[in-house]
């Protein structure tokens, strides 16, 4: 490269996830699934130890994939990796950028490994995606570097339920903040625990300062078409295509589902025969300690 | 004159924005019907593998080569410079090209996301230098003795045009400068 270059500015950061738009990020364990998954038209693949539906049912400490298991998904797709650390484990995100994962997703989904801070993500060149359940928390993993952010969802279940909740969440906040007046910005910055310059940037444009995709519970194509009609720029499919009864074909109908949001014949027609899906959980089911969308300060 | 933006998946809202507000008629293009009455097409960036793929299952390939060789303009950034072109090296194993600009085309030339960079550009026929936004950016190995380089980085080609197809492996539409695509208007759908 020649020395007339930048790396690692804001712009290709949130470049990245600008180009991910209107597709799915579709979680894998193994080589092997990663590559059903760009075959399948992901756009990315985020790669875990094991899938949240997995963390779940075993429980104890979810932590950052093995660096074997991350090189391998690394060297079998074309495609963009992504890898999961888990929150305020700046040392797991250093090991990622490393191994030259193509973002980092500061996760829930994973046991936190600080309960009062997250990851500085400024002092990397490689971009983050964080999850939030309303524009307080955005707009907080915003200033602290995010890239990119997902709303949480309840992760593991294959029940959209929490992930319509947080979009509409999200937007309603938005929507609000956009309508106050300016001198009303100060006490809305102190009620959203965010940073005044980003809320006034909401107020100003009426949108997120960022990519913002979907994740936590999103298990069928009609899921997906959901969440991009509600307004969201993407979707994360993580238990809900490898813990389905026919893997390719639901990636495929949800990669089909999620361009075509707002074509009922098309969703249908890719939504038949698909095979299981993914065995739901009530949200009501999981005790308060073992909800992942807790997580995150 | 009415140009189209291929939105199966990718950065197409920013494409429509920015011609939007040079006033220019445009549509989001998500069927290949919608191919029947546009002047120009770009094919944004995105995942090229995802795009190809949406394009193969709609019947995009047949549809895009039919309406060029009626005489539609096409516009690749980045993924859609790897589209277009003749031959991709390293492509993904069912990833078919659609040969419209004879070009060579080499994926994620630069290395992974990290290596993602912005650098000014000298840019044939805009003038001051335009800043280029490279992410995760292919390049044009070669083209054809029909075609005009309109920008080289570090020696190499990051933007060609012959005759009505146009090439840049940066994004022009991530940058809020409208120069490229006034070009695009201008001087390749207008000139056909």
């Amino acid at each position: 490269m020649s020395d007339n270059a930048t790396t690692g500015t804001l712009r290709v950061k949130t470049g990245l996830a600008e180009m991910l738009k209107g597709g799915v990020i579709m979680d894998v364990v193994t080589a092997e699934q990663a590559r059903i998954a760009e075959d399948a038209g992901a756009v990315a693949v985020m790669s875990l130890e094991r899938v949240p539906a997995d963390i779940r049912a075993a429980g104890g400490v979810a932590r950052m994939a093995d660096p074997t298991i991350v090189d391998q998904i690394v060297g079998a797709v074309s495609i963009p990796v992504m890898a999961k650390c888990r929150i305020g484990h700046f040392v797991e995100a250093q090991i990622l950028q490393s191994l030259g994962v193509d973002y980092i997703d500061e996760s829930e989904v994973l046991t936190p490994a600080d309960e009062e801070h997250h990851v500085n993500k400024w002092n990397f060149t490689v971009p983050f995606v964080c999850g939030a359940r309303n524009l307080g928390e955005a707009l907080r993993r915003i200033g602290e570097g995010a890239a990119m952010i997902r709303t949480k969802g309840e992760p593991g279940t294959g029940n959209v339920v929490e992930a319509v909740r947080h979009m509409r969440t999200m937007l309603e906040e938005i929507a609000w903040v956009a309508g106050v007046r300016e001198e009303q910005l100060f006490t809305v910055a102190k009620d959203l625990q965010a940073p005044y310059d980003l809320v006034k940037w909401v107020h100003d444009s009426g949108t997120l300062p960022v990519v913002n995709f979907s994740a936590g519970g999103i298990a069928t194509p009609a899921d997906a078409a959901l969440m991009m009609q509600l307004g969201c720029d993407g979707v994360f499919v993580g238990s809900g295509i490898f813990k389905s009864g026919d893997p390719i074909k639901r990636a495929k109908a949800i990669v089909e589902a999620t361009t075509h949001f707002e074509d009922a014949d098309i969703i249908a027609r890719v939504s038949r025969d698909l095979g299981e899906a993914m065995v739901g959980i009530n949200i009501s089911d999981i005790p308060d300690a073992e909800r992942m969308q807790e997580r995150g300060w | 004159m009415r140009v189209g933006v291929l939105a199966l998946q990718g950065a197409f809202r920013e494409h429509i924005l920015a011609f939007e507000a040079l006033g220019a008629s445009v549509r989001a293009v998500r069927l290949p019907a919608q191919l029947d009455d546009v002047d120009g097409l770009v094919i944004p960036g995105g995942e090229s593998t995802a795009i190809a793929k949406l394009m193969r299952t709609y019947g995009f390939y047949e549809a895009v080569r039919a309406r060029h060789t009626d005489g539609m303009a096409v516009w690749g950034t980045c993924a859609g410079a790897i589209l277009i072109a003749s031959d991709i090296v390293d492509a993904s194993s069912d990833q078919e090209p659609l040969g419209l600009m004879h070009s060579v085309v080499r994926r994620n030339a630069y290395g992974r996301q990290v290596d993602s960079f912005e650098a000014d550009l000298d840019v044939a026929h805009l003038g001051e230098p335009f800043r280029g936004v490279f992410i995760r950016a292919p390049l044009i190995e070669s083209v054809s003795e029909d075609a005009e380089v309109l920008a080289r980085h570090g020696g190499l080609i990051v933007a060609a045009r012959e005759g009505d197809l146009l090439a840049t492996t940066f994004h022009p539409e991530l940058t809020g400068d409208p120069r490229v695509h006034r070009y695009f208007l201008d001087r390749v759908v207008g000139a056909r």
